[in-house]
């Protein structure tokens, strides 16, 4: 007779390992969400490189695609954060728009020096996620009517500080930014050398970080893939990144942006699984009163996930205004909409507590990939929002129709 | 009382992604019976109850109402067929009427208006039956959550039922309500209700209870007639052995008594929660702190631990006045507190069992002054062996536990702060009876180990058990304090005779 006092007292008994191709079979099913995101992802820009017969992956398209699609993915890093912690902020498109208007006076109009410019901008953008922040944390605002007026108030002062204007062109190093692409140290030849190994070394870099994710798992009795399927997705990932590298040093070579991008990326990633904040939001998020009762300070952690994304937000505003060398009134008109759509897309959850950067970067293109590809076949602006529409329901419907099975 | 049941299930199979939750399980429901299903957390009687209720679809087996065969899909099919219930967590509206709740779905109408009338007087009639007499027009939320429990049976009897389940219907309601409700369940029972009932309160089964069916890991161990299995072999069929002889609170050693107060409540208070209030809380010592539901036991907590704002008094740590405006400085003066509702206050569900485990000792420490990975996985691997937490690993996350292992890790977390107080609201709420016998002894421990303990429970016997000294509340003010040694009677005593 089985024991249940005995059993508890030792604990975690280990569960028996199920033995051969049911191991895939479960391991695909339990995981389906994390996978389904990365193939759903692959298997569209397969299909509009098949539509676009090869234009999406050309050398120029590429860089654009990246370029068009920077300031999605650095909002969505920090929207990621405030929806984990249980929030929404729609105000990220307007402040990204009167950050860019901001930048443009200061630079254009009152001939600033680029770099305390865009300083001041940032600490604007703080400035900005610190007062709504502060309006949800601690006067228990929700966020959804805080941003919604903030969204009106930043889309307002932007046209007040253009004067209905655009204002431009920008100084050129700080267009640089925006457009600029990583210096050739290799004179001559079609091929941006430096750029290559740049992109060669991220490849080798994430390959040695995955084997030793998987070691340190292994090492702690965790659950890992079946070593053949973590091997072939990992040789995927490198080689897909050495392709993208070889690709972008084929044009002109890696865009800045896409350096602070990616180096965004995996700070970000690092922070929602490793670091105390990070970790705290998601507490805050899975249970608010728990993490309250536990000691954590609840209502600063909320401001601070405010005030991260309005410092994004910044940053994505002056990216946006660099790329276009102009700060216009209609910039970061519907941004908020595409971001918040990255991140559910990417599995974050609209009751808090769960999603990924990987997730949210991954819903980031899977929109952005939509646009460039649609724009390239000539689909209409009408027709490309309703089918990312459905494609963002759709996306939903799966993750909710896999939680409730 | 009948000879064939009204309800009967034989051979009931279920599983979950291969782990097994119910094997060859069988139950019979007698008309005008009342019938106690136990068995330990974990023993399926959750699972069984889904399964009655066609949350779940059994893997196999039979199941036959009236002598046919049923397999209801959904609750509301199972309502249909005549069998409803009332759940351990209230499943109701709170932001809408008494009436409302109570005839949510299927509200009387007259033309197209809902028929107010008609709903408020039907709800005051079911109401009356359960001796209840409210304002039905008022917010469910306006009650406490023990007249919710009420509303909640009122709303599955009002569907003419053959079979009423009540799943742990006593765990949140104070002696007096409970005796209210179990004269409703004899009412019903009369009128020849079949009754199923679940609880972890043995005395009450045998208060309550005709027949009893016991399960243990997901098997039937077996059926009795209440008079006839008496308390202690109970017990070892849901534990599967004798327990072992329960360790009991003595009085404190004199060194302790002698002890100035490590924390000290001096006229504590605050308008409409809790009279000033004295109290002093020592090293080494475990305070009970003894009451009916709504005497102040949980608000007298939650001023100590931030949750409210002292309007009177002050909090003396140390002998030295101490300002606590949040929970996070009652942490840093070394106070935890295991709140009373674990699943809304304490685990955070998505979580892991190691970050759940951390997460206060991390708020502790504060941001900047990180456990490493390493350190975080041996404290949880200390702790769910210390403590005998039943998880496979330490990175699953913490709500597929069952509740008396869940209650174990918020524990844990509290442990791995260090306290030097540890406030214990119903620590043993919903844990089964083994897994209570051991958070006791755990309560024990950590005293004789030098901290001071403040032990909230609304199961007066357990209090007097556990402490080396009890505080009565009632009404929102203490009436007394009784030393180690004292009876369950005494307590009720002190409380009576204040009235």
């Amino acid at each position: 007779m089985h024991d249940p006092i005995a059993d508890m007292k030792q604990g975690s008994a280990p569960a028996p390992a199920p033995a051969g191709s049911s191991r895939w079979g479960d391991f695909v099913r339990h995981n389906l969400r994390e996978y389904g995101m990365l193939i759903s992802l692959l298997a569209i820009m397969v299909l509009f490189q098949w539509l676009t017969e090869g234009t999406l992956f050309q050398p120029l398209n590429l860089t654009n695609l990246l370029l068009q699609n920077s300031y999605i993915v650095i909002m969505a890093l920090g929207m990621l954060l405030v929806i984990v912690a249980g929030h929404i902020d729609l105000s990220v498109g307007s402040v990204c728009g009167f950050i860019g208007a901001l930048a443009a006076v200061l630079m254009v109009s009152y001939d600033w020096h680029w770099l305390p410019a865009t300083l001041a901008c940032v600490a604007m953008g703080a400035a900005i996620g610190a007062a709504q922040g502060w309006l949800v944390a601690y006067p228990k605002i929700p966020s959804f009517i805080v941003t919604l007026g903030g969204m009106l108030v930043f889309r307002g002062l932007s046209l007040a500080l253009l004067q209905g204007q655009s204002i431009g062109p920008f100084p050129d190093q700080f267009e640089h930014l925006s457009s600029g692409f990583v210096t050739e140290l290799m004179p001559g030849g079609s091929l941006r050398i430096t750029s290559l190994v740049i992109g060669l070394i991220a490849a080798a870099a994430l390959g040695v970080a995955s084997l030793r994710g998987r070691a340190g798992r292994l090492r702690h009795g965790m659950e890992v893939e079946p070593y053949a399927f973590f091997l072939g997705k990992t040789l995927i990932f490198v080689a897909c990144i050495g392709l993208f590298s070889y690709l972008l040093a084929s044009y002109k070579g890696l865009p800045n942006v896409l350096i602070v991008m990616a180096v965004l990326i995996v700070i970000y990633d690092f922070v929602t699984r490793r670091t105390i904040v990070g970790r705290r939001i998601y507490a805050l998020g899975g249970n608010k009163n728990a993490a309250r009762l536990s000691g954590i300070k609840t209502e600063r952690l909320t401001m601070l996930a405010f005030i991260n994304m309005g410092v994004l937000a910044a940053l994505a505003g002056l990216v946006f205004a660099a790329r276009l060398n102009t700060a216009t009134p209609k910039a970061g008109l519907g941004f908020e909409l595409d971001v918040i759509a990255a991140c559910f897309i990417g599995g974050a959850s609209a009751t808090g507590g769960i999603g990924k950067v990987t997730g949210a970067v991954i819903g980031a293109f899977i929109m952005g990939v939509m646009n460039n590809g649609m724009s390239i076949l000539g689909v209409g602006i009408d027709y490309q929002q309703v089918i990312k529409g459905l494609v963002l329901l759709a996306a939903v419907y799966v993750d909710v129709y896999n939680k409730n099975k | 009382m009948a000879a064939s049941p009204v309800l009967a299930l034989a051979g009931v199979d279920k599983a979950f992604t291969g782990v097994r939750a119910l094997h060859n399980v069988g139950l019979r429901l007698f008309a005008g019976e009342v019938h106690a299903l136990m068995g330990q957390n974990g023993a399926g009687k959750s699972t069984l109850i889904k399964v009655l209720t066609g949350v779940y679809a059994a893997d196999a087996g039979s199941m036959e109402l009236e002598g046919q065969a049923i397999r209801p899909r959904s609750p509301l099919d199972a309502q249909r067929l005549g069998i409803s219930t009332v759940y351990q967590e209230v499943n109701l509206c709170p932001n809408l009427s008494v009436a409302e709740n109570v005839f949510a779905g299927r509200y009387p109408r007259k033309a197209l208006r809902i028929d107010w009338d008609a709903m408020n007087r039907g709800t005051r009639e079911l109401l009356a039956g359960l001796n209840l007499d409210i304002d039905v027009t008022r917010l469910l939320s306006s009650y406490p959550v023990a007249v919710q429990q009420m509303v909640a049976i009122a709303r599955a009897l009002s569907v003419s039922a053959k079979v009423l389940i009540l799943d742990e219907p006593t765990s949140s309601l104070d002696e007096d309500e409970v005796q209210r409700l179990f004269a409703a369940i004899r009412r019903l029972k009369s009128q020849g209700m079949a009754v199923l009932f679940v609880t972890h309160f043995l005395d009450q089964v045998y208060a309550l209870a005709d027949r009893i069916t016991v399960l243990r890991n997901g098997e039937f161990v077996g059926e009795w007639l209440a008079p006839e299995l008496p308390a202690p072999a109970l017990i070892a069929a849901m534990v599967g052995r004798e327990l072992v002889a329960r360790r009991a609170a003595t009085e404190a050693p004199t060194s302790v008594a002698a002890q100035p107060a490590e924390f000290e409540l001096r006229g504590l208070g605050r308008k409409g929660l809790l009279q000033p209030t004295d109290l002093a809380l020592r090293a080494g010592e475990v305070l009970g702190l003894a009451g009916l539901l709504g005497s102040g036991r949980t608000e007298l907590a939650q001023l100590v631990f931030g949750l409210q704002q002292a309007d009177t008094g002050e909090l003396r740590v140390g002998d030295r006045p101490a300002r606590i405006t949040c929970p996070s400085d009652a942490v840093q003066l070394g106070i935890g507190l295991l709140p009373e509702d674990r699943k809304t206050d304490g685990i955070v569900p998505e979580l892991s069992v190691r970050e759940n485990i951390i997460l206060a000792l991390q708020a502790k420490r504060g941001m900047w002054n990180c456990l490493s990975g390493e350190e975080q996985s041996q404290l949880a691997e200390k702790f769910i062996k210390a403590l005998g937490i039943k998880a496979a690993n330490a990175e699953m996350p913490i709500g597929l536990l069952s509740g008396g292992n869940q209650q174990k890790a918020l524990l844990a977390r509290w442990l791995a702060t260090h306290p030097k107080l540890l406030i214990l609201d119903e620590p043993t709420r919903g844990v089964d009876v083994a897994a209570k016998l051991e958070i006791m002894d755990e309560i024990l421990q950590l005293a004789a180990e030098g901290m001071a303990v403040l032990f909230i429970s609304s199961e007066i016997d357990e209090v007097v058990r556990v402490s080396h000294r009890v505080a009565v509340l009632r009404d929102r003010r203490k009436v007394g304090e009784l030393p180690a040694g004292a009876q369950e009677h005494d307590v009720y005593h002190l409380i009576a005779e204040q009235a």
